[in-house]
């Protein structure tokens, strides 16, 4: 596939920047700058790029606690991200969701979500409005392979392959469940097999490949916007970080680490690969570092300034729309 | 508007046409709503709902908005929260109120909490329709009044209406409401008959209504234990004791001005719940008259519910479960 300088560029722009952010959470908690439960996205950007890059603005996208990578790449407003992850007024959520609740339905970001497999059914349902609707929107349930042993991954995806809804559900394989290697929870060899059991169309791609995550997610966004039914687009991939932001990861094989991080990382796989077909320079994406750098320093220090949220108006503010007292 | 002689059953049935009628977003699913059978083939016998109340609709509305689903509450109830977010007015079927236990992360962590989390953001135009309550013999599994966990989160409605009339009016207040609701249909209340005027309207939510007045004691109740304090006041009107009746009607939002309204005009308070009694709506009422209303209390106030147990088989056992008239009027009595 030949991508052109400019879409190579806004590629690479994408998942450095979620790059960036992960790293910069990272240095911000050891510094004890912010708080909260942290789940670092670092190492598994090409499935939220190579996936929304398929994407429209009004399709929807549902995510999970590591859900940094796939607003960014969805289009949330970086800025507002951090603004959240300080808990400012500013913030994208107004400081009351944090890093597992981050949502932007401006941008069809129908929110992060702490409850693992949560999303899952959201993301259901935002298809089945667009099925209702004609809408011609498609709507992406990202999760993990842990959530592929809960309920509500079972029951969203019998019901959605039952009605052929426009969905496309993308299992990014880290390997882990939080802490216990996926091979010990669940008795499948690919979690792609588990779409047999509702007729569902799968794939496997490699999670760590922009380029093959696309394609794939190409194909199956196609089949979901001309009403041949969802797909389970299963991602190979690896965290660089640990679960959490502080998991000392004693349970992960060292080696086994060091040859994903080492040898399997996305962006240089991604830099590599344009880099050879000359549409982009070394200096282009240098220059692209740079920028991310200066923007996440700019949102790192607007965070830091920015109002804290109220508590007399702010704290009992938007739980309803409307509640008589 | 004139006004005939509907079940509550009926009643919901109607506003549910009547709602889908009005705005296209407005749809409907859940566990044999549309009917069990292929519509599209003749001569398939619509069910219409385990106890019928949808019977008819995907008639008129369709396959499409009138949507069978497969036994997974959980999954149908987080699609319909989905949708709810996503543009759609659903209306879900959650087809007995005990399967709160296999559903319950769509409203408890989603539907409810979406909004504050969002920031404001989004809106979840979700009503959930159940059935709730004891009197049907059907055992500890399918008589469960659990409206009590419902109000007690943040981010719910709750309403339990306990007329045909209001039963039409609540559920298309709640179906047009922009945040959750959670409808319970009382058992006790769905084969029951009464007026229900013709067309369109609501009644809002958050407002209870006084029933019958009088200056001796606040009778409070709601859904199914409406009747019973009906039951009560009738025959403590035949001993002189003229009672206050207040029907809740939703038990989030609260009216707390008509509790303490009556509580200020009465001095004594009991409360009738159906539920059981640990951290439930009879106990929420008799705190907020001791909190915000101890200044009126000339006597203690009395919480009539079921006991602390599961729901018997047994019709011997079912009938003692739930709160009679009788129980209310030696609550009255032990007012003094």
């Amino acid at each position: 596939m030949d991508f052109s300088r400019e879409s190579s560029i806004e590629i690479y722009r994408r998942m450095r920047t979620i790059r960036g952010f992960e790293d910069k959470l990272q240095e911000l908690v050891a510094a004890g700058r912010i708080g909260g439960f942290l789940h670092l996205y670092a190492g598994e950007e090409a499935v939220a790029v190579g996936v929304c890059a398929q994407l429209r603005e009004t399709d929807l996208v549902g995510s999970t606690h590591r859900g940094h990578g796939h607003c960014i790449a969805k289009g949330v407003d970086v800025k507002g991200m951090m603004a959240e992850l300080f808990g400012r007024a500013t913030g994208t959520c107004r400081g009351k969701g944090g890093s597992m609740h981050i949502a932007d339905m401006d941008c069809g970001m129908l929110g992060a979500n702490g409850i693992v497999g949560g999303g899952i059914p959201l993301v259901t349902g935002a298809a089945l409005t667009a099925q209702i609707k004609q809408s011609g929107a498609v709507a992406v349930g990202f999760f993990g392979d842990g959530a592929t042993n809960q309920g509500q991954f079972h029951e969203s995806l019998n019901m959605a392959s039952n009605w052929k809804l426009p969905a496309l559900y993308v299992c990014e394989n880290n390997g882990f469940g939080e802490f216990t290697p996926t091979e010990f929870v669940v008795p499948v060899r690919d979690i792609a097999d588990r779409a047999a059991s509702y007729g569902m169309h799968a794939l496997i791609a490699d999670g760590m490949d922009f380029f093959d995550v696309y394609e794939k997610a190409a194909v199956a966004i196609e089949r979901a916007r001309r009403g041949d039914g969802p797909t389970l687009l299963e991602c190979k991939t690896y965290r660089f970080y640990g679960h959490y932001v502080g998991d000392p990861t004693p349970y992960r094989d060292k080696e086994e680490a060091e040859q994903w991080i080492q040898n399997r990382d996305p962006l240089e796989l991604f830099e590599a690969r344009v880099r050879e077909s000359g549409v982009v320079s070394g200096d282009d994406l240098r220059e692209v570092d740079g920028e991310v750098e200066r923007l996440l320093r700019a949102a790192v220090e607007e965070a830091e300034q920015a109002p804290q949220p109220d508590p007399e108006a702010d704290l009992t503010s938007d739980v309803y729309v409307s509640y008589p007292t | 508007m004139t006004a005939r002689e509907l079940t509550t059953g009926a009643a919901i049935n109607e506003a549910l046409a009547i709602a889908m009628r009005s705005d296209p977003d407005v749809i409907v699913l859940g566990e044999d709503v549309a009917g069990g059978g292929d519509r599209s083939k003749a001569g398939v016998e619509e069910m219409g709902g385990v106890l019928g109340t949808t019977r008819g609709l995907v008639g008129e509305f369709g396959m499409a908005r009138v949507r069978d689903t497969p036994i997974s509450e959980m999954g149908l109830l987080g699609t319909a929260v989905g949708a709810a977010a996503s543009g759609l007015r659903p209306v879900a079927e959650l087809m007995f109120m005990d399967f709160l236990g296999t559903s319950l992360d769509p409203l408890l962590n989603q539907a409810a909490k979406l909004r504050y989390m969002f920031g404001g953001k989004v809106r979840v135009p979700l009503t959930v329709r159940t059935v709730s309550g004891a009197g049907m013999r059907a055992a500890a599994q399918h008589s469960q009044s659990l409206y009590w966990i419902t109000t007690g989160i943040p981010g719910l409605k709750t309403v339990v209406p306990s007329t045909p009339a209001d039963a039409k009016g609540l559920l298309l207040a709640a179906i047009r409401d922009d945040d959750p609701v959670i409808f319970c249909e009382a058992k006790g209340i769905l084969n029951q008959t009464g007026e229900v005027p013709e067309g369109d309207y609501e009644v809002p939510l958050g407002k209870a209504a006084l029933l019958r007045e009088g200056s001796d004691v606040s009778l409070i109740a709601f859904g199914a234990t409406v009747s019973v304090a009906q039951q009560a006041a009738d025959a403590l009107a035949g001993e002189g004791i003229h009672a206050d009746l207040l029907d809740l009607r939703s038990l989030s939002p609260l009216d707390e001005e008509a509790i303490l309204r009556t509580l200020e005009k009465t001095g004594r308070v009991v409360v009738v719940d159906e539920a059981t009694p640990r951290c439930g709506i009879a106990s929420d009422v008799a705190a907020l008259c001791v909190d915000r209303g101890f200044d009126f209390l000339n006597a203690p106030v009395k919480r009539v519910t079921a006991p602390h147990t599961p729901v018997p088989f047994s019709a011997v056992l079912e009938d003692a479960f739930m709160p009679s008239a009788q129980r209310v009027l030696d609550a009255v009595a032990e007012l003094g």
